[in-house]
């Protein structure tokens, strides 16, 4: 990759007294792109956005910004934005004056602050509310004057600190393709953080996935939920059912897992060796689940019983026991062709998978 | 009928509150010197009361002193709020305890070991002295009211002042001082009043050759209420009325937001 690094973090640790908050954290990201900092409450996912920003000092490590060392240089010098949670408007000033404070601050002409500040209502979609006061506006127009007060400034990075959750469901969603909107338009970088799984993914470029102040894991969306590298990235995006089991034998590049007595064949990507305990992870949307009553099978799958049916619409989610145990989760699609599947609570079933669809870890 | 009941019963609690101010007010129109009875409409004590100089004397000494002290007062008591909310520092809440003590205290308390300070320092009672210990009782006031209101606040937005490029002082005055404009003038009016009708703490702080409206009076209905008096409370009733008309109005801005 020939691309440099806009924003490059090396051995970043911040501490608030004993807590570490972000643990020898290395991440570079790249111009342009949306990078989505995404973890638990309490991760260090917001301590690294607020030292990009400057807001903290960081305690080891260093922050590059474009190739120059920002380590103890404060906010109001660095060339990035912040969006905050709770917008933190100006309460005593009209949207015009907040979004030009700004420009203000770096001492534009007034030709200059009134082209640049209708540009940025007009980005944001608020034409003609300039003479309002913040307490007029709803939530969700908050949230674009708190955008376009940050955008105003040009940043070569822009950093949305959960900007989003103080939204309703409608309002968020349709937020997020603004948000990806005004993103593509400006070409700048995004660094967002969130709680949220499902904004991240479909938000992101790359998604950071955090756990007690350090990266678990850095990909695409499609990596981080196809792919996960470890038990906490698994579990903390999307749903997951985790199977134990243990490894029979290898056959090139595919390798047989014994389940509860059933012998599946997975494949090797991890080079994982003959006798070894693995665990092999399952989306529930990729988990095949066959009725006793209807279908035969004879592939190799494990018995159980429907608990639970909840009807969601577009897909009905099943909770299933199998017979050894445990308890499972999966999400199965309507299929216009076969409205006679019914699931039923109590009902008989054998459940397996597509071969390659799971992670072995 | 429960209306009426109520209408009846706050009738009461107004009469109780307003009606010895309403009977000072009409005495300072009585055309007599020592009757209680009405002798009929003068403007006479007022005439009387604008010509007494010494008596205006310490009215406008009284004004000097409630200016000066409650603008001190203003100024220290919001810094000292600013910097108890914006910076952590070693014995930060021991120090606003402190404030809150001081605003409990008994005046009698202040005033005799304000004195009991002053003697000891070797500083002459008298203006100086006094504008000291109008200062030190009304800064807490201000410390409470401005604080009450900066705790309120979005910290966020200092952040963003500074993350928009603004340094500590743009902040201070573009974001800060504005949205504390409310508290600030709210614990300035406190102060003025507090310092305008102190009895007890200028009776120990200032000296023979600086008199104040207050002690004055004091020592005047001594040798019984003169109608002028009357005239003079009638006065400052009136500035006081125009006083919270004014901070109302100033306050009711504010909650509009």
């Amino acid at each position: 990759m020939e691309k440099l690094p806009i924003v490059s973090l090396r051995g970043v640790t911040k501490r608030f007294g004993d807590v570490v908050a972000v643990n020898a954290l290395d991440i570079d990201i790249f111009q342009g792109e949306f990078l989505t900092l995404l973890g638990p409450s309490g991760c260090g996912k917001t301590t690294v956005l607020r030292l990009i920003a400057g807001f903290e000092n960081l305690d080891e490590g260093e922050i590059c910004m474009a190739g120059s060392r920002m380590n103890s240089i404060p906010p109001n010098k660095r060339n990035v934005n912040t969006v905050f949670q709770s917008y933190a408007l100006f309460p005593h000033m009209t949207i015009f004056d907040n979004i030009a404070f700004g420009l203000r601050m770096k001492k534009y002409d007034k030709n200059n602050i009134d082209r640049e500040v209708m540009e940025a209502l007009d980005i944001v979609k608020l034409a003609g509310l300039e003479k309002r006061m913040p307490y007029q506006l709803s939530g969700g127009q908050q949230q674009r004057v708190a955008m376009a007060r940050a955008i105003v400034n040009k940043p070569q990075v822009l950093l949305l600190d959960e900007p989003l959750s103080a939204l309703d469901y409608r309002l968020r969603q349709e937020m997020e393709i603004e948000l990806k909107r005004i993103h593509r338009q400006l070409g700048i970088t995004f660094v967002f953080v969130t709680h949220d799984q499902e904004e991240a993914i479909s938000m992101s470029d790359r998604i950071a996935v955090m756990n007690v102040g350090k990266i678990e894991q850095v990909g695409t969306p499609i990596e981080i939920y196809e792919e996960p590298q470890n038990m906490f990235v698994a579990r903390f995006v999307g749903e997951i059912n985790v199977f134990e089991g243990k490894v029979l034998r290898i056959d090139n590049g595919s390798a047989i897992v014994s389940i509860h007595g059933q012998s599946f064949e997975v494949q090797n990507r991890k080079n994982i060796s003959e006798g070894q305990d693995v665990r092999v992870l399952l989306r529930p949307e990729d988990i095949i689940v066959f009725r006793d009553e209807a279908e035969s099978i004879t592939d190799p799958a494990l018995a159980g019983r429907i608990e639970n049916v909840i009807y969601k619409g577009k897909t009905v989610d099943l909770i299933i026991t199998i017979d050894a145990g445990e308890t499972i989760f999966v999400t199965q699609f309507f299929n216009e062709d076969q409205e006679d599947v019914v699931f039923r609570e109590g009902q008989r079933v054998h459940i397996n998978w597509p071969f390659g669809w799971e992670v072995v870890m | 009928m429960r209306k009426s009941l109520r209408f009846i019963y706050l009738s009461f609690v107004y009469l109780f509150l307003y009606a010895p101010i309403l009977v000072l007010v009409i005495y300072s129109f009585n055309n007599t010197k020592y009757s209680t009875n009405w002798q009929g409409f003068t403007f006479k004590w007022y005439n009387e009361l604008f010509t007494d100089g010494p008596l205006m004397e310490a009215f406008f000494n009284s004004l000097i002193i409630a200016f000066s002290a409650s603008i001190v007062a203003t100024i220290l008591g919001t810094l000292a709020a600013v910097a108890f909310y914006r910076y952590k520092f070693w014995g930060r809440q021991v120090m606003y305890s402190f404030i809150y003590m001081l605003m409990m205290s008994p005046d009698i308390v202040m005033g005799i070991s304000l004195l009991m300070f002053f003697v000891m320092i070797g500083l002459k009672t008298g203006a100086f002295t006094l504008l000291l210990a109008h200062i030190t009782f009304c800064l807490p006031f201000v410390v409470v009211t401005v604080y009450a209101r900066i705790s309120g606040f979005d910290r966020n937005v200092i952040d963003v002042a500074k993350d928009l490029g603004a340094n500590e002082l743009q902040m201070f005055l573009h974001i800060m001082m504005p949205m504390l404009m409310p508290a600030i003038v709210a614990g300035w009016l406190l102060s003025f009043t507090l310092s305008l009708d102190d009895v007890i703490v200028s009776f120990f702080t200032t000296g023979p050759a600086f008199e104040i409206l207050p002690l004055k009076i004091y020592s005047m209905v001594r040798l019984g209420i003169k109608p002028e008096i009357n005239a003079l409370s009638a006065v400052m009733f009136l500035l006081s009325l125009v006083t919270v008309t004014v901070a109302h109005f100033i306050t009711k801005e504010e909650t509009n937001r």
